[in-house]
């Protein structure tokens, strides 16, 4: 009996075993053949590689920031004292730095990016825009510490002597424009920042002004429109991509990391003055890192890196959903 | 005779057209200029003893030959681990990922592109770094490498969106199965593409600093050996920008112009290969 009944036992669990593999065979491969089965697995397993690791960044980050999570709780993100040696880490001074000079280039670059992607898509002619183009996308192929090496030798002497003392005398009733003038700061962080994202968000720009169905132009220079006002038009039916493009330019100059930490200045203290130095989260990362002595400075570092991973993947989400809408919808539409 | 609104919608159309073609001419210009610094610099201390010679302390020269070497030992072992499961997801999305997963996989593939690589460098550092208690080309290498899978995952994906549809119908209609026709078929078709996307990739990460500073690290001395902490162009280039000594910062700019002479020329190519597809 009970020799019957583990008999019976094994041989549904050969049933259930076999439906299972039938199953997933049916599943992967509608044909039924094998070798589609085994393809498609192993797509799937590197299609399931990217999520695990995204998992992986987001756990490793989260478990080697504990001991600062625990010790400085929330408290981490609204303190100002940044002091390896007493053993205080608090990230606002970062914080800031990072918003500042992410905003200095957000202001300087979107103008700019936009007049790009306007004239290359809209007004240039077809052998100019190309060429020109592929040009404002070289300055994309720039790496990082090829911009740091520049700014600290070329930009930073050329904001001390010639931008930033002018700046001083007529602004300087302002709190943004006071203080010693040394070229090393803010301002040279957010203007380096605005010619790095500048090409990212002029391609984004002119993908999304592409996409806007040329019906729309048509439609605007039939009714007698200029070509600015034509170009008006195609602006208002782009805009969500257009503010994705911005907001991904804006993920770019947060975690932009080599140019930054050579020109910003590299001090942990917040100042009004965009002529002081300022230092941001990414900068901290690459400058102290390697120093850091004691597992609660590294955990901080770590935590500073959490903050940065988490802060750019929700800024990067938005923006694709945002450029998405726009390009992919048209580009379905004509496919 | 045109009324005066007719005249100022005319006049701010040209005015509009001044001002963002002033916009590009910005641009170009700031690249140009960022060119010309980089060649005038960096032309002077270039020489072939400079281009094998190891670092040496100021004031006896020196050279980058072990950053080459290892640069080129970092590239090698990014495109290792990078190119095939890049090209992998690639084509997981372009071929099967179209239900929710595909969506998903897609989306997260998009974002990563944006995760600063300084990120995964303090990841590689959690998970390569810490276990084996040292610095090392592997774990500059690895670094490397997950920064190339996104890049290479989406130019695969849209090469092999561009081979026509009637090729893999007709290797379907004489029965071949699916992978068969993805392998034998479609990738071949796409295969110079997914190249020149792969060409690319390197090309970006070769100009990467941030993920190596606490990864590879960096050395002084000639080294091939994986577990080893091992020299990078990029790595020189900080180290000596940031230093004291104007002898340091004439290599930095030297070795900037051996940089960015192989990424400019592999861009240029990458543009000439691909000039009637775009």
């Amino acid at each position: 009996m009970s020799y019957q009944h583990s008999q019976l036992g094994l041989a549904t669990q050969d049933l259930r075993l076999e439906s299972l593999f039938s199953g997933w065979r049916r599943a992967l491969s509608p044909t039924g053949n094998t070798g589609d089965a085994v393809f498609r697995t192993l797509m799937f397993s590197a299609g399931l590689l990217v999520l695990l690791i995204v998992v992986a960044i987001a756990l490793a980050l989260a478990v080697d920031s504990l001991l600062s999570i625990r010790t400085f709780g929330l408290g981490f993100l609204t303190s100002r004292q940044w002091n390896p040696i007493r053993g205080d880490f608090g990230a606002l001074p970062f914080v800031y730095g990072t918003l500042v000079s992410s905003f200095i280039a957000i202001l300087i670059s979107v103008p700019l990016s936009l007049g790009i992607a306007i004239f290359l898509v809209e007004q240039a002619p077809r052998f100019l825009s190309r060429p020109i183009g592929f040009l404002v996308e070289l300055l994309a192929a720039i790496p990082s510490v090829v911009y740091g090496l520049w700014g600290i030798f070329v930009l930073a002497p050329f904001l001390r002597v010639h931008v930033e003392p002018p700046l001083g005398q007529w602004l300087g009733w302002l709190p943004l424009f006071q203080g010693p003038i040394t070229g090393i700061g803010l301002l040279t962080g957010g203007i380096i920042l605005a010619i790095m994202i500048t090409p990212i968000i002029s391609a984004v720009v002119r993908d999304v002004l592409a996409a806007v169905p040329d019906t729309q132009r048509e439609a605007a220079l039939a009714l007698g429109a200029t070509k600015w006002e034509t170009t008006r038009v195609v602006l208002v039916n782009g805009a969500p991509g257009i503010a994705g493009a911005i907001i991904l330019g804006l993920g770019r100059a947060i975690g932009e990391t080599m140019a930054v930490t050579m020109v910003i200045g590299n001090r942990p203290e917040i100042s009004a003055s965009l002529f002081a130095p300022s230092y941001t989260i990414a900068s901290a990362i690459a400058n102290e890192f390697t120093e850091a002595t004691g597992d609660l400075y590294l955990s901080a570092l770590v935590e500073l890196g959490l903050i940065l991973f988490l802060v750019t993947f929700l800024v990067n989400g938005l923006a694709r959903v945002l450029v998405w809408n726009v390009t992919r919808k048209t580009a379905g539409r004509a496919a | 005779m045109l009324r005066k609104a007719d005249q100022f919608r005319r006049i701010s159309s040209s005015v509009m057209t001044t001002v963002t073609a002033s916009c590009t001419f910005v641009a170009v210009g700031i690249l140009a200029v960022i060119l010309f610094y980089i060649a005038m610099q960096g032309v002077g201390s270039i020489n072939l003893q400079f281009l094998i010679d190891s670092p040496r302390p100021v004031g006896e020269g020196g050279g980058i030959g072990n950053a080459i070497l290892g640069s080129m030992v970092l590239l090698g072992l990014s495109s290792l681990i990078g190119l095939p499961i890049g090209i992998a997801v690639g084509v997981y999305l372009a071929e099967l990922g179209t239900g929710r997963f595909g969506g998903l996989v897609r989306f997260v593939v998009d974002t990563l592109t944006g995760i600063p690589s300084i990120v995964t460098g303090v990841f590689v550092y959690a998970i390569v770094v810490l276990p084996l208690k040292h610095f090392s080309a592997l774990a500059g290498g690895i670094a490397l490498g997950l920064i190339m899978i996104p890049i290479v995952a989406r130019t695969t994906e849209e090469m092999i969106k561009l081979v026509p549809h009637s090729l893999r119908e007709g290797a379907l209609a004489l029965g071949a199965p699916q992978w068969r026709v993805t392998l034998g078929v479609v990738i071949p078709a796409a295969a110079s593409g997914i190249a020149t996307g792969a060409m690319l990739a390197v090309a970006r990460v070769s100009g990467e600093t941030a993920p190596l500073l606490f990864t590879a690290f960096g050395s002084r001395f000639f080294s091939y050996y994986l577990d080893q902490p091992i020299a990078s162009l990029t790595v020189q280039i900080y180290n000596y920008a940031i230093s004291p000594y104007d002898e340091w910062h004439a290599q930095a700019w030297a070795a900037t112009l051996v940089l960015m002479t192989l990424i400019l020329s592999v861009n240029i190519v990458v543009r000439f290969l691909t000039r009637k597809r775009f």
